[in-house]
């Protein structure tokens, strides 16, 4: 549920003088847009710019959480079919090891860890981003 | 020579939670490990209170006896762990909570919540506890061949003592230890075995064994697939549920801690699980008479090797045996305990003295009036209970807005319900034949996406349930700890 829709904080300066042409030699986009309040402080307020960045680091941070799930469902559901769907794959050996028992009592583990090492770098990463974000002066 | 080892380790316990009351004082001391506390202790920490009877001893008899389909036990005891880093870890230690029902009073701003949430994580510790005071007797019969009730007792007044005089558990550094005495004590004999193995010219596993035991869903059990597939949900999604692995993420210092402490944990866990396979494997060569008893770990030692040398690693996995036990038992007593005595009675030291003499008791009497299953399979059931209540509360209230008040009971109550049902049924009357056989002995499959699809319909119909300060509760959950933000001024109430 979404707070109740507040006015928009910054609303554009009433442009009485369109009229006059100017000749524009330098954009100041970066300049004009910059705003007058950090980030933070939107976010403390809960004003709908604070909401969508809060949504934009949740939103990341989800997919990347999503992604890790969906890989590791596809490997660990996978496995069972693919046992059962290619037989001859339960007597190949691995070092002298049956493939499953290669896969399931060993290699897996390790799978894991780089998985997991993989998921905490750019969970990390996400969240300098969401700093740099709403930290910018 | 074993009995004196469980003498030791007995004694040792008792020690340290004498002297542990000096130093320390359950809360204050998580307060201020966790601005000491490194991630590799605090990850031992975690290994050595989640390792419990059921992965020292179970897993590897559970192989012995069902074969290739059982590795996915510990895959999935490990596996878990992937999933609580990904979907739970930071966001958890950022709530503040101290337990589950805490973080359920923190989303969702509802007293009947958190109480909902603390009756299940007494049910879901009772039966975690039953299986560890049923293979205590076991182990105890096995070395010294003492009645099965007396291990189980042993290890409940060693527990209960431990806890009340308020030591052991709370000491981090004893948690950690016990992790690497279990992976001492399973990995020492090991290296014994396999040399005993290589001499004996390295023998294969029969012929008939090779085309059915050693290969998965190669038939002989019934709809294999299903409990395959059902007992990997209950693990991957359970872990995360359990009450006593949550406490311990209020250690680290930070979410970012959080994430680098669980990632540390799946190494440890990873490196540990390698090994009950091996011993699954030898026994199903050297004493293929053990199927269904959980005993090989215990008994390869002196049928390999024998002798002195038997007897002294027999003496060291019997030690480990005991402490983990002792660690998983008192880790989910305390637990326990404290959700009884802050939720359901009325507080205080006294209250916290009863309650620990409940969470202690009940579980034993089930050890020992309850059918003797394998206690791996019991374990996996506290999983399957686990999975179906907190791991759709924890998932829905980290990452969803809408979840409402509402939603979250309703799925409390529906998830945890039938699955506490099944259980129930499995272990009063089961095992049952045919397909009703398999959904009740392994009910995640069924009673996890019910538990989902309740609580996020129960929200969609009842917007107006949603917590009002849910925003602020995102900002809570989800921003790195150094920003300057509001995040409210919750705090837990047990901690």
């Amino acid at each position: 549920m979404s707070p109740e829709p507040r006015p928009a904080r910054r609303v554009p300066l009433a442009r009485h003088d369109t009229a006059r042409r100017v000749t524009v030699t330098s954009p100041r986009t970066a300049a004009a847009r910059r705003p007058r309040f950090p980030a933070t402080r939107e976010i403390d307020e809960q004003t709908h710019l604070g909401e969508v960045y809060m949504r934009s680091l949740l939103r990341t941070q989800f997919r990347l959480a999503l992604f890790v799930c969906t890989v590791l469902g596809c490997v660990v559901c996978g496995l069972p079919l693919l046992f059962l769907a290619i037989p001859e794959l339960r007597e190949v050996d691995l070092l002298g090891i049956p493939f499953p028992w290669a896969v399931l009592a060993g290699l897996i583990y390790p799978a894991f860890v780089v998985g997991a090492w993989l998921y905490v770098r750019q969970a990390e990463r996400n969240e300098r981003h969401f700093a740099d974000l709403v930290e910018r002066p | 020579m074993s009995l004196i080892a469980v003498v030791v380790v007995v004694v040792a316990a008792v020690l340290i939670g004498a002297f542990g009351i000096r130093f320390s004082r359950t809360t204050s001391d998580f307060y201020v490990a966790s601005r000491s506390v490194s991630p590799l202790w605090n990850a031992s920490a975690i290994g050595g209170e989640y390792l419990s009877a059921a992965s020292f001893l179970g897993v590897a008899g559970l192989i012995l006896s069902y074969g290739a389909d059982m590795l996915w036990l510990p895959v999935g005891w490990t596996g878990g762990y992937l999933v609580l880093l990904v979907l739970v870890s930071a966001p958890l230690r950022r709530s503040g909570a101290y337990t589950l029902p805490d973080f359920a009073e923190a989303r969702l701003e509802s007293m009947t919540v958190r109480r909902t949430a603390s009756v299940l994580v007494v049910l879901i510790g009772w039966l975690y506890l039953m299986p560890q005071f049923q293979s205590a007797g076991l182990v105890l019969r096995t070395v010294t061949g003492a009645p099965v009730w007396v291990g189980g007792l042993l290890v409940a007044v060693v527990v209960a003592v431990n806890v009340l005089s308020g030591g052991m558990r709370s000491i981090t550094f004893v948690q950690a230890f016990q992790y690497w005495l279990k992976l001492t004590a399973l990995a020492v004999p090991l290296v014994f075995l396999l040399m005993a193995w290589h001499t004996d010219g390295r023998p294969a596993v029969s012929v008939a064994d090779a085309v059915t035991w050693q290969v998965p869903l190669a038939g002989g059990k019934e709809y294999g697939l299903y409990s395959t597939y059902s007992l990997i949900l209950a693990t991957f999604l359970g872990t995360m549920g359990l009450p006593h692995v949550l406490v311990r993420f209020y250690t680290n210092p930070d979410g970012r801690a959080a994430r680098r402490t669980t990632l540390v944990v799946l190494s440890l866990l990873g490196a540990f699980y390698l090994l009950p396979a091996l011993y699954g494997w030898l026994g199903r060569m050297y004493a293929p008479d053990l199927v269904r008893t959980d005993a090989v770990v215990l008994t390869l030692p002196g049928r390999m090797i024998g002798g002195t040398l038997g007897d002294v690693l027999t003496a060291l996995v019997t030690a480990g045996a005991f402490a983990a036990f002792l660690s998983t038992s008192s880790g989910l007593t305390v637990s326990v305990a404290g959700v009884i005595a802050q939720d359901l009675l009325k507080g205080g030291v006294r209250s916290f003295r009863a309650a620990t003499l409940m969470a202690v008791a009940v579980p034993l009497v089930l050890a020992l009036w309850a059918r003797a299953l394998p206690v791996a399979d019991v374990v996996g059931l506290a999983f399957a209970v686990a999975a179906s209540s907190f791991c759709p509360l924890l998932v829905l209230g980290i990452w969803w807005r809408r979840l409402s008040t509402t939603g979250a009971l309703a799925g409390l109550f529906v998830g945890g319900g039938l699955a506490s049902a099944a259980v129930l049924a499995t272990i009063t009357g089961g095992p049952y034949d045919g397909i009703a056989g398999a959904l009740l002995a392994q009910p995640a499959a069924w009673t996890v996406p019910i538990a989902f699809a309740v609580m996020v319909s129960v929200s969609f119909l009842t917007p107006h349930r949603v917590p009002a300060g849910v925003a602020r509760t995102m900002v809570r959950l989800h921003t790195p700890e150094d920003l300057d933000l509001d995040r409210g001024d919750w705090r837990p109430r047990s901690a």
